[in-house]
């Protein structure tokens, strides 16, 4: 019971930190950076996403056995593809400002690589806990990222986190960052820090990843 | 940009250098990034998504005006468009399989997630948005991924000559090759304009 658990957390936090979908296996770029313009659009888009996730997650792992293995991506994106119209309607009835300022990228988050990555190398392997479990680890991982991302440049581009001013008078913002370019070059830069980072933390402790 | 107003060759600028699906809408950074490792995969990689999207967008625009518009079934336009896509994917595949393996070994599974390319999907849903007709699809389609080609080529000899290049460690792969695209859509923001 015990290891079950364990392992049911072990996913979880796979998502977030050891395969940060974002981070790590470097999916779903194209939301990353086309709407990470303020850090709101980065927590709506993460949210949408792991909405979907989840749900995609449990009924391609609830289907896993019935799904013929020749047919298996056009109906997983099927089951994607229906999430992702709820998702469409929830926020076009109830945050029409946000769906407004998300745009093109709500109907493509059927093409988020994340979400048909988890369906083929995940849920259509495991059981229905597991995988939403991976769902909610690995849509939160995304949300965190592209939160932070988000937020560094609304920061830098703008002077304002979550549309309340936070740096002071004299600043001179970032223009660039918000613009086009800038979604590249932070995302670029955040993943070579992240890299550093954990190389360092690796070879403290390789042992100790090896066991795990 | 309607194709009437400023003629074909200023349409097709429009398409390539001042809207380029990869540096200012952001589609199909995907397969940008992953393919992009030798000029040879990125320039196949790039004409089998133009002939995917020119396709696409035919169909696509085909199947929503005369089939979604008049039974009213707009909101399933994510789902059909999808399907259609994934059909055409299937065939190029076939298609390459068969008369191209040189070229279908190299594109490995790239060519199955042309599928999940999200400038395939993103013409189409485009084409939808800004009420283009049939001929303007085709067009916005086809020279929307030349542009991507264009992107992803050019990424790739960069790429080719960062191999030897002597970069920090923890900057190498996906890192600077975003840093590098950033510094690429600064020069693609200087053609904002141009039309």
């Amino acid at each position: 019971m015990s290891n079950k658990t364990n392992n049911l957390r072990g996913v979880f936090i796979n998502g977030i930190f050891n395969e940060n979908p974002t981070f790590r296996l470097v999916l779903g770029t194209c939301p990353t950076i086309a709407v990470t313009t303020s850090a709101i659009n980065g927590i709506g888009m993460g949210l949408a996403a792991t909405f979907v996730l989840i749900g995609s997650n449990m009924v391609i792992s609830l289907l896993r056995k019935f799904i013929p293995n020749k047919v298996r991506i056009p109906a997983f994106i099927v089951v994607i593809c229906t999430f992702v119209t709820i998702v469409q309607m929830l926020m076009q009835a109830y945050l029409p400002s946000l769906y407004e300022s998300l745009g093109i990228f709500i109907p493509l988050i059927v093409v988020n690589c994340i979400i048909l990555a988890r369906a083929e190398a995940f849920a259509a392997k495991n059981d229905v806990l597991h995988s939403a479990v991976d769902g909610i680890g690995m849509g939160l991982g995304f949300t965190l990222a592209i939160t932070l991302i988000g937020i560094i440049r609304e920061m830098l581009g703008a002077g304002t986190v979550f549309g309340n001013q936070v740096m002071g008078a004299g600043f001179e913002p970032m223009l660039l960052l918000v613009l086009a370019p800038g979604g590249f070059i932070v995302y670029g830069l955040l993943l070579g820090i992240i890299n550093a980072i954990s190389t360092r933390r690796a070879s403290k402790k390789s042992k100790e990843v090896k066991t795990a | 940009m309607r194709l009437s107003e400023i003629g074909l060759f200023l349409f097709m600028v429009d398409c390539i250098l001042c809207n380029n699906y990869i540096f200012s809408r952001f589609l199909g950074c995907c397969p940008f990034l992953g393919v992009s490792s030798k000029v040879e995969t990125a320039a196949g990689m790039g004409l089998a998504v133009t002939f995917v999207m020119g396709l696409a967008s035919l169909f696509t625009w085909a199947v929503y005006q005369y089939i979604l518009l008049p039974l009213e079934l707009t909101y399933l336009n994510t789902i059909a468009f999808i399907f259609i896509i994934a059909a055409l994917v299937q065939f190029v595949e076939m298609f390459m399989k068969k008369s191209l393996p040189a070229l279908y070994s190299a594109l490995g599974i790239y060519l199955p997630l042309i599928t999940t390319n999200c400038a395939v999907l993103g013409v189409a849903l485009l084409n939808i948005q800004s009420n283009y007709n049939l001929l303007e699809s085709v067009l916005n389609g086809v020279f929307g991924a030349l542009g991507f080609m264009l992107a992803i080529v050019m990424m790739a000899g960069v790429r080719e000559r960062l191999e030897t290049s002597d970069i920090p460690l923890p900057f190498k792969g996906f890192s600077i090759s975003l840093i590098i695209a950033g510094m690429m859509s600064v020069a693609f923001l200087g053609f904002k304009g141009l039309v």
